[in-house]
């Protein structure tokens, strides 16, 4: 399948909440030799990040932005027809998240939610579905709430991820338009699952008094195995496999080229690699927004998050865009498509 | 070649070329860190157009191991 065209659907509107808690890398020196924390920083660009306290869940965060967008356009709750809800962090197992949002939004019983699971590819997936739904004739609106919380899973005495990641919640409304056509492509290789990993607390591994266990592990990092795990090296060598590729297959699908992009917006994972995509594509610096450095890798709500941190300002009545996401699974997508005359909400604290 | 491939070593590690030698044991440089290995992909990969991958990299100890992998993996 992998490449799909979506005619008269466009994003008419983006917003997102991020916790009030900073937490800042320069702090780390128990974790990092101070002589080698100022070193770290620059490579991954990620000064300081946000995290959610344990009360609070990336479904509120979702909430609040949701609530903003929908304040902040007037939007009628019984014209949305679809809420999806994409995390990697749910509220609970059972039952899924976005029923008990649609609850909180007070919108109505008629309306279709259910969550969706994937790591940083989660945006593309989650908006390209949301594009196909919006293009149906009884569908009026779709709202796409992506948000996670990768802090609470990361264990803090893991050099290589608690640097890492910090937390966010987007809102999307996406609906029936006169725009110019949408382009999305989409890929999995499954073979990768163990390059992003956590492995208990699922049916294959369930929990167990072991697998709460914080241990030294042979990459020298001490977790448990409800903990995020990453391969670096492996995840790198995906990413630099596919991702300009991708960007390339997606201006070659549209008819494109990259001198009529306005913007190119990468998954926010690490300076480094992006940085890379960049060089490697010819894509010059002030095409690339980034808002890593204060919020960290924020997994699939980090390219909605750069979209209103970075580029509110700067939407015109025609801004084309390329969003570029590659994560767990392992799964990546890009999409091209026009944001022009979108409404960006101002970034919300929770 | 092999002076290429120092010279993307000397590149990716911030050393002096000259400190340099084909027969080094990379792990023993002061500066080999998880982000010189990403530094060491990247330019493998912009230079060689091959990417190698952990398993191969953990059957390297010299630097000439690292090279005869990459140049015959060469596209």
């Amino acid at each position: 399948m992998a490449f799909l065209t979506f005619k008269n659907v466009q994003i008419t509107g983006i917003s997102a909440c991020v916790p009030r808690n900073i937490e800042k890398n320069s702090e780390l020196t128990s974790l990092i030799p101070p002589e080698d924390i100022d070193k770290t920083i620059n490579n991954i660009g990620i000064k300081e990040k946000r995290v959610a306290d344990d009360s609070t869940c990336a479904s509120d965060l979702c909430f609040s932005a949701a609530s903003q967008l929908l304040g902040d356009m007037k939007i009628d709750k019984n014209s949305i027809d679809v809420l999806i809800f994409m995390s990697q962090a749910p509220d609970f197992y059972v039952p899924a998240t976005a029923p008990i949002l649609q609850n909180r939004l007070g919108l109505p019983n008629s309306t279709a939610c259910f969550d969706m699971n994937l790591g940083c590819s989660g945006y593309l997936y989650g908006l390209s579905l949301s594009f196909s739904l919006a293009m149906h004739e009884n569908i009026k609106r779709v709202l796409f709430l992506d948000g996670e919380t990768f802090t609470k899973v990361v264990s803090k005495k893991d050099r290589v991820n608690a640097p890492l990641y910090g937390d966010a919640g987007t809102a999307t409304l996406i609906e029936k338009s006169h725009s110019a056509d949408s382009y999305f492509s989409l890929f999995t290789d499954g073979s990768g699952k163990d390059a992003l990993f956590i492995k208990a607390g699922g049916a294959r591994y369930p929990s167990s008094e072991s697998t709460l266990e914080e241990t030294l592990r042979e990459d020298g990092n001490i977790r448990s195995d409800h903990q995020l795990f990453m391969d670096g090296i492996d995840v790198f060598n995906f990413t630099i496999r596919v991702v300009p590729k991708n960007i390339l297959e997606i201006l070659e699908y549209s008819k494109q080229i990259l001198e009529d992009v306005d913007y190119v917006i990468f998954h926010q994972a690490n300076k480094f690699m992006t940085d890379f995509f960049a060089k490697k594509l010819k894509i010059p610096a002030h095409k690339v927004p980034y808002c890593l450095d204060r919020f960290g890798n924020t997994s699939s709500a980090s390219i909605p998050l750069t979209i209103v941190s970075e580029l509110r300002e700067k939407i015109e009545g025609k801004t084309t865009v390329i969003l570029s996401g590659f994560g767990a699974g392992l799964s990546w997508g890009s999409a091209l498509l026009n944001i022009g005359g979108c409404h960006i909400s101002k970034l919300l604290e929770y | 070649m092999e002076e290429k491939f120092l010279g993307i070593v000397a590149e990716a590690l911030e050393k002096d070329l000259k400190s340099i030698s084909i027969k080094d044991n990379f792990r023993d440089y002061e500066e080999w860190d998880s982000l010189a290995v990403l530094s060491i992909m990247a330019l493998i990969e912009e230079n060689y157009g091959s990417t190698i991958s952990r398993e191969h990299l953990n059957n390297c100890q010299t630097l000439e191991d690292l090279f005869n992998l990459v140049s015959k993996d060469r596209r």
